[in-house]
């Protein structure tokens, strides 16, 4: 089974539960994810036959309670199985990201106990499958922008908007869709065959093209009464929600990274050029050394963070900067990789070209790098630069 | 039904094994160890009869503290005890394995006792023959198919050019050989739960060890391939090379 750098033994600090919950993401990756994840990115489909698969593993809302059918574990199993998935794919990732933490997350955190006993168990088995709306074609880093309105009917609401990139629109059975209600962000949950939603898939992605990414239309959509969430509160909610997904990217960033290293380490060793492996020229090694850096303070971001999750230290910056670092790194290991591969690291024989690609979504959802520095830097000198 | 499966924690199969300075031992310090996968045949069997008649299953283990990792992992899978007989370091000789085990066995009232073939470290294949002989209950070994009725055990092994079945009373030792199953994966909420059991420890006198390594060696390297010649001319040569030096075609 695949080995993962761990140059600095952070193996030692990992309880044992974690590295199970580790060695189960590493074989479903391993045995379900590596076998087809060339064909689908070919085809530009997401693999849906995993989603089950993933469910009764437990992948799914993992951090929840039990009693909605999930296995209430810490941040740092988390961490790790997302780790383990975008190791596979970025889109695998993605998946049970937006599942758990941008679906099944604000049902728990912001629902009503019904909705809560109706959608989690559905939800953390894969039976029934979630996507996001916060995103609309005008309004990306500026969400409180929003157009989407939602207007109070006699017995419910009506939603008007547009919604996009949206992963998982196309397979989603239902969708938490935020929009303006009395001047105020609020949450909904609308369920596919609701008439008046519209899901559209978006073609031609050069990167991520394992994810199912859609546009959702809204016209007209009446949804019932008991669809609001009613503990949602303005802006701050989808904001959280995000938190929580970042945390997962975060993470998820190593494993591609992983990937991306070692599969150019190999290549290095066993390339020959000039009667000697590539491995022993200066320039390759001085790339190989990098990445074992990034990669280990990497590792030990996400660590960190994780700790403060689960202590409740965590501030949202902390995870911003982590986010950022993280994904930013990656993407250029996964661009050194591709150089060492030489013309084999444009093909998608290897899988370094795959996640590059990928890592350019990575690099640019959930809060791009650039808005992430700002963040940061507002929360450093007190001076907004976007605000 | 009273199920147990016996279970070694073995290096990884991809481990780079670094031989120890004193010639004797492996250097266990980089290695990141496992369940033996034979074991893990045995652990899915014992779940599948747990599933179909109701029973507990226990694991019990014989090693150092860092075994109860992989006991944990068997836990995760779904096992429900476990037994760690408490030792410094993993026998050599596997008569003082069997015996220990033996001992915790015999408390235990098993009905079935499973355990994989063999370990994939040392590869001795000794413990379930063993503990046959120790318990003076049947063995079947290396099998393939399991299936119990009443207290009737039928088990299938593949044998040279064919499949034999035999038959057993209760109570029962297995052995377990790859194709009898597809081990499941230890699901998340099954990690959670398998935190919450406690592992047993229990402290045993070993008997003496009546077998001492002299000394490990890497394998020879490989010697470096011969280059016959070239084209349709060499295959002659190749060919009586083949037979005469290589001696692998008559």
């Amino acid at each position: 089974m695949f080995e993962s750098l761990d140059y600095y033994r952070l193996d030692d600090v990992l309880s044992e539960e974690e590295k199970l919950v580790r060695t189960t993401s590493r074989q479903f990756t391993e045995d379900r994810v590596m076998p087809i994840i060339r064909e689908y990115h070919r085809k530009a489909e997401f693999p849906s036959e995993l989603i089950t698969e993933m469910g009764k593993l437990g992948l799914l809302g993992s951090t929840l309670p039990e009693k909605f059918g999930c296995a209430d574990m810490n941040y740092t199993s988390y961490g790790l199985m997302l780790q383990e998935l975008e190791r596979g794919d970025s889109a695998i990732r993605s998946f049970a990201s937006v599942q758990s933490s941008l679906v099944m997350y604000p049902i728990y955190k912001f629902g009503s106990e019904e909705q809560k006993e109706k959608w989690l168990p559905q939800l953390a088995t894969g039976n029934k499958v979630g996507c996001f709306g916060l995103t609309e074609p005008d309004f990306g880093s500026n969400p409180g922008g929003m157009r989407t309105t939602a207007q109070k009917t006699a017995n419910g609401f009506i939603l008007n908007g547009v919604k996009m990139w949206i992963t998982n629109g196309t397979i989603a059975d239902i969708a938490i869709i935020w929009a303006k209600y009395e001047n105020k962000i609020q949450g909904f949950i609308v369920e596919k065959g609701t008439k008046g939603f519209k899901t559209n898939i978006i073609e031609g992605k050069f990167s991520l093209r394992a994810s199912n990414t859609a546009e959702i239309v809204l016209e007209e959509c009446e949804i019932p009464q008991e669809n609001i969430l009613p503990i949602t509160d303005g802006l701050k909610s989808p904001l959280k929600c995000l938190t929580q997904a970042r945390f997962g990217i975060a993470w998820g960033a190593i494993g591609a990274a992983m990937a991306c290293y070692n599969e150019s380490l190999n290549y290095a060793k066993t390339r020959i050029q000039f009667d000697k492996p590539i491995a022993s020229f200066q320039l390759v090694q001085e790339k190989l050394v990098y990445m074992v850096t990034e990669i280990t303070k990497a590792q030990l971001i996400a660590l960190q963070i994780a700790k403060l999750q689960d202590d409740n230290k965590i501030k949202h910056t902390h995870i911003s900067l982590a986010k950022r670092n993280n994904v930013s790194i990656a993407l250029k290991i996964a661009r050194l990789a591709r150089g060492i591969l030489g013309a084999n690291g444009i093909s998608d024989e290897y899988n370094t070209i795959r996640h590059m690609l990928n890592l350019e979504t990575v690099i640019t959802y959930e809060g791009t790098h650039d808005i992430h520095t700002l963040v940061i830097g507002e929360d450093i000198t007190g001076i907004s630069a976007f605000n | 039904m009273n199920i147990a499966v016996c279970v070694k924690q073995v290096p990884d199969t991809e481990a780079r094994i670094k031989i120890g300075e004193d010639k004797k031992s492996i250097d266990e310090s980089e290695i990141n160890f496992i369940l033996n996968p034979y074991d893990e045949l045995a652990v899915e069997e014992a779940l599948k009869l747990k599933e179909a008649h109701e029973s507990d299953v226990t694991i019990i283990s014989l090693g150092p503290d860092r075994i109860t990792s992989s006991m944990r992992s068997a836990l995760a899978m779904g096992a429900t005890k476990a037994i760690h007989i408490k030792i410094d370091s993993t026998p050599v000789d596997p008569m003082i394995t069997a015996t220990a085990l033996a001992q915790v066995l015999k408390e235990g009232n098993y009905d079935v006792i499973l355990l994989g073939k063999q370990a994939i470290d040392d590869d001795n294949a000794q413990i379930g023959p063993i503990l046959s002989e120790l318990l003076d209950i049947p063995a079947i070994n290396v099998i393939t198919k399991l299936d119990i009725q009443g207290d009737v055990v039928i088990a299938e092994r593949q044998i040279e050019g064919g499949v034999e079945k035999t038959e057993a009373k209760l109570p029962v030792i297995l052995t377990t050989q790859r194709g009898l199953n597809e081990p499941r994966y230890a699901s998340l909420k099954g990690i959670m739960a398998a935190k919450k059991i406690q592992i047993e420890e229990k402290n045993i006198s070993l008997t003496d060890n009546k077998i001492e390594i002299v000394e490990i060696n890497n394998p020879p390297q490989k010697p470096e391939g011969k280059i016959v010649g070239e084209g349709a001319e060499a295959v002659p040569e190749l060919i009586r090379l083949l037979k005469e030096e290589a001696k692998v075609i008559s």
